[in-house]
């Protein structure tokens, strides 16, 4: 079985994170209850033309992969994969809208080509003019990780030598509104700084792209090593502890050697406690570290932790904004990704340093 | 007809998107498709729709856009003879 790398990243979140040089040096604070993305120039990008009839989320995920080749420095993959848990809701909500308002007649084609879940893949594609294989795994909360599990199978299977990968999920109105109304949105303004003290139901939503060259090459630029990727639809508190050192085991690794642990806490009181249950558990005396407070809750907001899990391994530090506990390590070599969103769509992800 | 002239320029602007552009920098007989505005097909069924929407009119003939959306000047000479309303 070959090596899987990431050799280059590409992030656009709340934070300032399409700047690959930085290292949340900068942090936004916000008081609010859902968290817009900090812009790149997309015309520095995009073309006028094709910009046109892209929304927010296309750009950031043609941006975004973009970014993480020229960090890689590759000007081609073999393979595109996306994970979106929401696909492009801004234009499927401008179509449906306008499919209720003029009642049925009138439709006009563009919104309707843009709002398919695949349409960033589709655009990324065309933009680097890849006829490769290009999927989009559209499985909520475990979107991003079932589009790494794709990619880590296909490289170590040998089939392909360098994928694109990422994660893309775009805020809408109308579903925002819904997300409110249904309390998956917490009801008050909350300071992300203080987020997992706010000991209230919901998240603060946020949206983003966060896109990864891997490759079975290891380079000059390489971040880390992905060593293991598992999701579970469903996973019982009672079994959490026991699945992950089941995860660990079956990799080769057991709990003393996970130097970090990144955890996808998003100060919703009532799933936190999954989260709970392993920084007072079994990694009580492991460096914890969060990361939702920075980009917010998103079906794809875990892209964001892989991001840090891989930026930590290769700088070998750890900034302040994201720790969790007080644990200190001297070496930074293995890190274990948790995520899960309400309860459901549990992932696995383990990294080691390059 | 000069009102009418400028109110295209403004729907085509705001319904194709076409953020880098001025009502000022579409001249009346600007080709709007090709070297021109650069629309294209994808505009042309837009075009359509705001046609029958706005103005009324049905495009029974697919081959008749072709004239029709040449310029702002064929455009607006087009509604303002067929339009009922």
């Amino acid at each position: 079985m070959k090596k899987v790398f990431i050799n280059g990243c590409g992030v656009i979140s709340a934070q300032k994170t399409f700047d690959n040089k930085a290292f949340l040096e900068e942090v936004i604070t916000y008081n609010d209850r859902v968290m817009p993305v900090v812009n790149p120039v997309y015309k520095d990008f995009i073309s006028g033309g094709a910009a046109r009839r892209m929304a927010l989320g296309v750009k950031m995920g043609v941006v975004a992969s973009n970014l993480a080749m020229q960090d890689a420095q590759l000007d081609s993959v073999d393979a595109i994969i996306t994970g979106t848990g929401m696909g492009c809701l801004i234009d499927s909500e401008k179509f449906l809208s306008k499919l209720i308002d003029n009642n049925e007649e009138f439709l006009t084609p563009t919104s309707f080509i843009q709002s398919t879940h695949n349409t960033v893949g589709g655009q990324i594609a065309l933009g680097i003019q890849c006829k490769g294989y290009n999927f989009t795994y559209v499985h909520s909360g475990a979107s991003f990780e079932s589009a790494l599990l794709d990619a880590q199978l296909q490289l170590s299977s040998g089939e392909e030598e360098n994928i694109l990968v990422g994660g893309v999920d775009e805020n809408a109105p109308h579903t925002l509104e819904i997300h409110k109304l249904i309390r998956f949105v917490k009801e008050e303004n909350t300071d992300t700084s203080s987020l997992l003290e706010s000991n209230t139901s919901g998240a603060i939503f946020g949206e983003g792209a966060g896109f990864f060259t891997l490759s079975t090459k290891e380079q000059e630029s390489s971040y880390a090593q992905v060593i293991a990727v598992e999701t579970l639809n469903t996973l019982s508190k009672e079994n959490l502890e026991e699945r992950i050192i089941s995860f660990l085991e079956e990799n080769g690794s057991n709990v003393s050697e996970i130097d970090a642990v990144i955890l996808g806490n998003n100060g919703d009181v009532d799933f936190d406690r999954y989260y709970n249950l392993l920084s007072e558990g079994v990694f009580a005396n492991t460096q914890q570290v969060y990361y939702k407070h920075l980009c917010g809750e998103y079906n794809t907001a875990s892209s964001f932790g892989f991001w840090l899990g891989a930026k930590i391994l290769k700088t070998q530090s750890i900034p302040e904004v994201v720790k969790l506990n007080k644990k200190q390590t001297s070496t930074l070599k293995t890190i274990l990704l948790y995520n899960q969103y309400r309860g459901e769509n549990h992932s696995f992800t383990l990294l080691k340093q390059c | 007809m000069e009102a009418l002239k400028e109110e295209l320029k403004n729907k085509i602007i705001e319904q194709l998107n076409l953020e880098d552009v001025s009502v000022d920098e579409i001249a009346d007989n600007d080709p709007l498709f090709g070297e021109g505005l650069g629309l294209d097909s994808i505009d042309a069924l837009e075009l359509i729709v705001m046609l029958d929407k706005d103005y009324g009119i049905k495009l029974s003939d697919p081959k008749e856009g072709k004239k029709i959306f040449e310029s702002i000047d064929t455009m607006a000479t087009y509604i303002s003879e067929n339009s009922p309303k």
